[in-house]
């Protein structure tokens, strides 16, 4: 068996917040957790949960957009999360991103034809001003965009057309991982549609491994490999898209599941509402985070923190009730 | 009975670029205690439909022209004292985003007091209580000391029961929610709509329901309209509509929408697209609206624009192609 692709052990990110009057770093966020987990090469991994989960916070520490305060990011092989500039320059361009606001993650200043030979010259791909432009013409070509597009700057493109030039430049780095936070949140229900089956054909084509951040739980189960499901900054269950589907564990996945609308009139459900909110990550509950709203909440759980246990073949949950024998 | 009745709705804007349609020429009916969902994909109109019936709609660059009818009097002929004394009081609306539509630096008490002393002229003491009644119906814990707090102080579905709270303070007969659970995350979502169906029981007030999530809409609408490029595409009872749409364009949101179990069921094939993009408002548009991305079009489409023609019971379309009575595949 091959070595994963992309391997994140023990993940932890802290952030500071400032208190008081001069500004002591007192407090911190925790943001992510303690979080473990291993996408393959082609395969894709979401990341579910709700705002303030620390989904995001993976995803970027991923991309290293900020350095993580303990833990392990290893791609390939090789460690990313301490890597020395110059060895992570080359990295860099095996993991590429796309954002979920197509307006703001694209120069205004830029056209487009410059926002993509950008990645390819700074990564040296193109071996001359022929090859740079054979290869941004077949970039447009692949997210299906006309090419004379490719002189136009970002404000005349619509929201959907916008993500498919962000796409475009994540490829031209010829990555082996792009991850996509919220990348078609913010799209309109018939554009959804395009981008999410741009992204699967790209996926095939390229064999391309995919971290899928977002919240719409539909479109993770209509595009995923396997889901991670986190809450305050940990992930409460791990597995492969139909155990999550057919048969979650944690009462955390459970509750989510069955508080998506379904667009069904009259469907027949009942969902498990959850009282209260998500607490702040700045004081996380003790025991299991999730116990404050946890339905099936015993003793053990406001003292004890439960840690992922297999529960099924390839199926992880964190939660004391799997130890209780199943009446 | 119809308590809202709206004719011939053309809400235009002038802009540099042209006239723009917002809303051009859309006419529906809301009865008492009924809900109506307008669904449809950003710039189709339905938002600045629900801000035209409050007549919130900045005059110039806006113009709104048709009749809108409440109760019996045309809310377009009214003064703005006039509407003034309608607003908040027999139709108040909830937004999509309650933090910028609380003010920040009243306390979420005195934004519920605000309404009911100038709508019912109750005193201090009396709208305080009434304060703290509507947040204990609006399932907010401790509403005592939530009453004295401001809205940076709530998180965002609290928020929400906060606009909702103002909103039903003064029983209003229509509420209309634009996009009321779009900011929030899925759990929360699921208290609001609980929440929004408990009330509308207890209340008895009509829901005008704005949103794009059709899960939304199946949950809680009785009808639904369909609005495309500014028109009114479709109009059917929830079920009807769900199970056998019409118009091209519905059928192709329905199919663009991914379900939940589509991977158990086998169904988790490729999303239906709708290909193409919205056309510009601002040019005029000749035929269908639609045209220019339905796969059925063909000159007449291009030429003459269909009208509402009725489909089924109680089910209008504007398809020159739609089967009548027929049940679409």
């Amino acid at each position: 068996m091959s070595p994963p692709l992309l391997q994140v052990n023990d993940l932890k990110k802290h952030f500071p917040i400032k208190t008081g009057l001069f500004s002591r770093k007192s407090e911190f966020v925790y943001a992510v957790d303690g979080v473990s987990f291993e996408i393959a090469r082609g395969e894709t991994l979401s990341l579910v949960g709700e705002s303030g989960c620390g989904k995001s916070t993976v995803g970027r520490a991923i991309l290293r957009l900020f350095d993580i305060t303990s833990g392990q990011v290893i791609l390939d092989g090789q460690r990313i999360d301490d890597a020395h500039p110059s060895t992570m320059r080359q990295m860099r361009r095996r993991v590429q991103v796309v954002f979920q606001d197509p307006f703001s993650s694209l120069n205004p200043r830029m056209r487009v034809r410059d926002i993509l030979a950008e990645p390819i010259r700074n990564f040296g791909l193109a071996k001359s001003k022929e090859d740079l432009e054979v290869r941004v013409t077949e970039l447009m070509d692949t997210v299906r965009l006309p090419r004379e597009a490719l002189n136009r700057r970002p404000h005349e493109f619509s929201g959907g057309q916008r993500q498919r030039i962000g796409i475009a430049r994540a490829l031209a780095a010829e990555p082996e991982l792009i991850v996509c936070d919220e990348a078609v949140s913010a799209l309109d229900v018939s554009v959804k549609a395009q981008v999410v089956n741009l992204l699967q054909d790209l996926q095939q084509k390229f064999g391309l491994a995919l971290l899928f951040i977002s919240h719409d739980l539909a479109i993770v189960e209509h595009m995923t490999h396997r889901v991670a499901v986190m809450y305050l900054g940990k992930i409460v269950e791990i597995a492969p898209r139909r155990e999550i589907f057919a048969a979650p564990r944690h009462p955390y996945t459970k509750a989510l599941l069955s508080a998506v609308p379904l667009p069904e009139p009259g469907a027949q459900r009942n969902p498990i509402i959850l009282g209260g909110d998500v607490p702040s990550p700045i004081n996380p509950p003790k025991g299991c985070r999730f116990h404050t709203r946890c339905p099936f909440v015993f003793d053990r759980c406001r003292t004890e923190e439960p840690t992922l246990r297999a529960v099924g073949a390839e199926q992880w949950a964190a939660c004391h009730l799997d130890e209780v024998p199943q009446a | 009975m119809a308590l809202l009745e709206v004719e011939n709705l053309q809400t235009h804007f002038r802009t540099p670029g042209g006239i723009n349609r917002a809303v051009d020429g859309v006419s529906f009916h809301v009865n008492e205690g009924e809900t109506l969902a307008i669904v449809g994909e950003s710039g189709c109109g339905k938002s600045v439909t629900s801000m035209s019936l409050m007549r919130l709609v900045p005059e110039p660059p806006g113009r709104i022209a048709g009749s809108i009818r409440f109760a019996g009097k045309d809310l377009l002929k009214l003064s703005d004292r006039e509407m003034r004394a309608i607003r908040g009081n027999d139709i108040s609306m909830i937004f999509q985003e309650p933090m910028t539509s609380l003010n920040p630096v009243l306390t979420v008490g005195r934004q519920i007091r605000e309404t009911l002393m100038i709508h019912q002229g109750l005193d201090k003491q009396a709208a305080e209580a009434h304060a703290v009644e509507m947040l204990t119906l609006v399932g907010i814990p401790e509403p005592k000391r939530r009453v004295r707090e401001y809205p940076h102080q709530l998180s965002g579905g609290m928020r929400q029961r906060v606009m909702i709270a103002v909103a039903l303070a003064c029983n209003p007969k229509l509420l209309i929610a634009d996009e009321p659970t779009t900011a929030l995350d899925v759990t929360i979502q699921a208290q609001i709509l609980k929440l929004m169906l408990d009330l509308k029981h207890r209340v008895g007030a009509a829901i005008i329901l704005i949103t794009h999530d059709l899960g939304v809409v199946a949950e809680i609408a009785e009808r639904v309209m369909v609005m495309y490029a500014g028109r009114k595409v479709e109009e059917a009872p929830v079920a009807e509509l769900f199970r056998s749409p019409r118009h091209p364009y519905t059928q192709g949101l329905l199919g663009a929408v991914p379900r939940l179990g589509s991977s158990l069921a086998g169904t988790a094939t490729r999303l239906a697209e709708i290909p193409g993009q919205v056309p510009d408002l601002r040019k005029p548009i000749t035929g269908c609206v639609f045209a220019g991305r339905c796969a059925l079009a063909t000159d007449l489409c291009r030429q003459y624009a269909p009208g509402l023609e009725e489909k089924g019971p109680r089910h209008i379309a504007a398809c020159h192609y739609a089967a009548k009575g027929a049940v679409a595949a």
